[in-house]
């Protein structure tokens, strides 16, 4: 039995290796995509311009622009004269956004009274927009603190944020869980069930079928190279997160390990499920990509927040797999949560492994009668 | 007599739904025969073939295969007989001798067994010089060949070749069935589908299908004569008219 498995195997990685495509899948799509997440597609800014439209000209209010200037992300472009020039610097592009200082300003400072600074931004781009109001907020209300002794008074509310577990926001935290889920599902599933559709194209299958291979053998002899290939891309993605982009690992190493395994089983069974009702490449290609990829890229949380959702979007959020994932890697990763709090997320995963598995062994039963 | 009837079959019925595939067909065939299993296509002999290889369960009816009940024991069935495809079923990117070891090693034999074989069937082939190129780049007639020695790679009683010759030349043709002859000549039972009526000539016994049931059964010569046909081609147009 042993030896049957092994002979198989020794196959499989035969093709793995002899396809340049399947190499290039395998390898170089999650370092790229790791390093296009990673340096191309990021809310963060960095060296952002701004405009300055001073009315008050004095010495608090210039105070307040070299105050900006110093965190080194933003840089003051220059100065407007009129409000009427306020939109040429957004037109060209060249401006994010602009800061208008009123003319009683060192007054408001001082007094401690209201303030009246206005922000306005470019809204074309609406994240990186909001990203930067609050962080110019949250800089004028440090200069405010500084500068005046001001504390909250009596009819004020004193807000302080702090960014728990990623205080820079970095990121970084959110795309490598992403990625790693997405690159575990993509090798996992898709690869599978293009090799095991592979197959019946070629009519091996048939051969493989008459043969007197138990089917599981066949599945499993075809599953293993890729399972274990996944869980190397994961450690990978884990390592360059952690060495280029200082994504940390809080929580323990074993629990992680052991939760991308079931989620590799999960994808696994996914993909057999996947390959089981299709019958060629390009119809295994299609079903993976609308019914796996997608919805792990669009609605497990990994790229817009699911609580955003329309209803309908969140409830068939709650049935991809990424989704709990996605939670328990955020957690074990950023926040070091041990076992007992994403105990939920990972029985989630093994009933919906246990129901894949289940549903691909009654069809591949179906298959053979 | 009845020992030597390595496949025997009767009023075998398959059902998709109110669809009849294969309509009560009965019939045998001997231990080292060539037996040629003819239809248009969609007549049912895939189905019926499926069923003779343990791959779909009848819906009714009964027979042995190598001596096993086919209802009940498709495994042992599937151990002792070989299948060959139109399509090869060798791996291209696989080389002429990791072919070999693969259905080798996926049929269970020892790592003895594998090497003698290995080296048994790449010298009575003349593959020596070409064992090590990938199977992609063999001429079309080398691979029908190599995938003929391999269905036969663990020695079964029987082998079911479905259309072995499709797309191959006439040449290659008339080579490859000089092959089928010594293999049957040792004793083996050839189960054989084809397209060419001509090479219906060359088997011992032929059945036609026609829309699920087996409408002849006899040896070439009697069905021309039955039929009144000075060939097979014409049996077969004949038979498809009625």
């Amino acid at each position: 039995m042993i030896n049957v498995f092994k002979a198989f195997v020794r196959k499989e990685v035969y093709h793995i290796l002899r396809d340049r495509r399947t190499l290039f899948i395998l390898f170089g799509v999650p370092i790229a995509q790791v390093m296009i997440f990673g340096y191309a597609i990021t809310n963060e800014f960095r060296d952002a311009s701004i405009h300055v439209l001073d009315h008050a000209g004095d010495q608090a209010s210039m105070k307040l622009v070299q105050h900006l200037q110093s965190s080194g992300n933003i840089q003051v472009e220059g100065l407007i004269r009129s409000e009427s020039l306020i939109e040429d610097g957004f037109k060209s592009g060249i401006t994010k956004l602009v800061l208008v200082i009123p003319e009683d300003f060192s007054e408001q400072l001082y007094r401690g009274s209201d303030m009246n600074i206005q922000l306005l931004a470019d809204g074309s781009d609406p994240n990186n927009a909001s990203t930067l109001v609050q962080y110019i907020t949250a800089m004028i209300n440090d200069f405010r603190r500084e500068e005046a002794g001001f504390t909250a008074g009596a009819y004020q509310i004193g807000v302080e944020t702090r960014m728990l577990y990623n205080p820079q926001l970095i990121s970084a935290y959110n795309f490598i869980p992403g990625t790693i889920a997405f690159i575990l599902l993509m090798i996992s599933a898709m690869m599978t069930s293009l090799t095991i559709a592979r197959e019946k194209e070629l009519g091996t299958m048939e051969i493989l079928l008459v043969s007197p291979l138990n089917p599981f053998l066949i599945i499993l002899g075809k599953v293993t190279p890729y399972a274990l290939l996944s869980f190397i891309n994961a450690i990978l993605v884990v390592v360059i997160g952690y060495f280029v982009f200082d994504v940390p690992v809080l929580g323990g190493m074993t629990l992680l390990l052991s939760t991308c395994l079931l989620y590799v089983v999960t994808a696994l069974a996914l993909g057999t499920l996947i390959s089981t009702v299709s019958t060629t490449q390009q119809d295994a290609m299609m079903r993976s990509l609308m019914g796996l990829m997608m919805p792990s890229m669009l609605l497990s949380g990994f790229i817009f927040p699911i609580a955003s959702m329309p209803e309908v979007l969140q409830i068939i959020s709650r049935v991809v797999p990424a989704t709990y994932f996605i939670r328990i890697l955020k957690g074990v990763m950023l926040r070091g949560t041990g076992f007992g709090f994403v105990a939920f997320e990972i029985s989630i995963l093994a009933l919906m492994t246990a129901l894949f598995l289940f549903g691909s062994y009654r069809n591949f039963k179906i298959r053979l009668e | 007599m009845l020992q030597n009837r390595v496949i025997n079959v009767q009023n075998l019925t398959k059902k998709f739904g109110v669809f009849t595939a294969v309509d009560s067909i009965s019939f045998h065939v001997e231990q080292g025969e060539i037996f040629g299993f003819l239809g248009a296509n969609g007549a049912g002999k895939t189905t019926a073939i499926k069923m003779l290889n343990g791959l779909s369960k009848p819906t009714s009816g009964s027979g042995t295969v190598a001596g096993f009940d086919i209802n009940t024991q498709s495994e042992q069935i599937k151990k002792r007989i070989g299948y060959m495809s139109q399509k090869f079923s060798l791996y291209g990117d696989l080389t002429v001798k990791e072919n070999i070891r693969f259905y080798a090693g996926i049929y269970g034999l020892s790592h003895r067994l594998i090497r003698q074989r290995t080296q048994s069937i790449l010298q009575e082939l003349h593959l020596q010089t070409v064992k090590n190129q990938l199977v992609d780049a063999l001429p079309l007639g080398w691979k029908q060949r190599l995938s003929f020695a391999i269905s036969m790679i663990h020695e079964p009683d029987i082998v079911f070749l479905d259309e072995p010759t499709g797309g191959v030349d006439p040449k290659v043709r008339r080579q490859f069935w000089e092959t089928i002859y010594e293999v049957s000549e040792q004793g083996r039972t050839i189960f054989v589908t084809t397209h060419y009526m001509d090479e219906a000539e060359y088997c011992d016994r032929v059945s036609i299908m026609v829309a699920g049931k087996i409408e002849a059964l006899n040896t070439p010569e009697a069905l021309k004569e039955e039929f009144s046909a000075i060939s097979m081609d014409d049996v077969f147009l004949k038979l498809a008219r009625e």
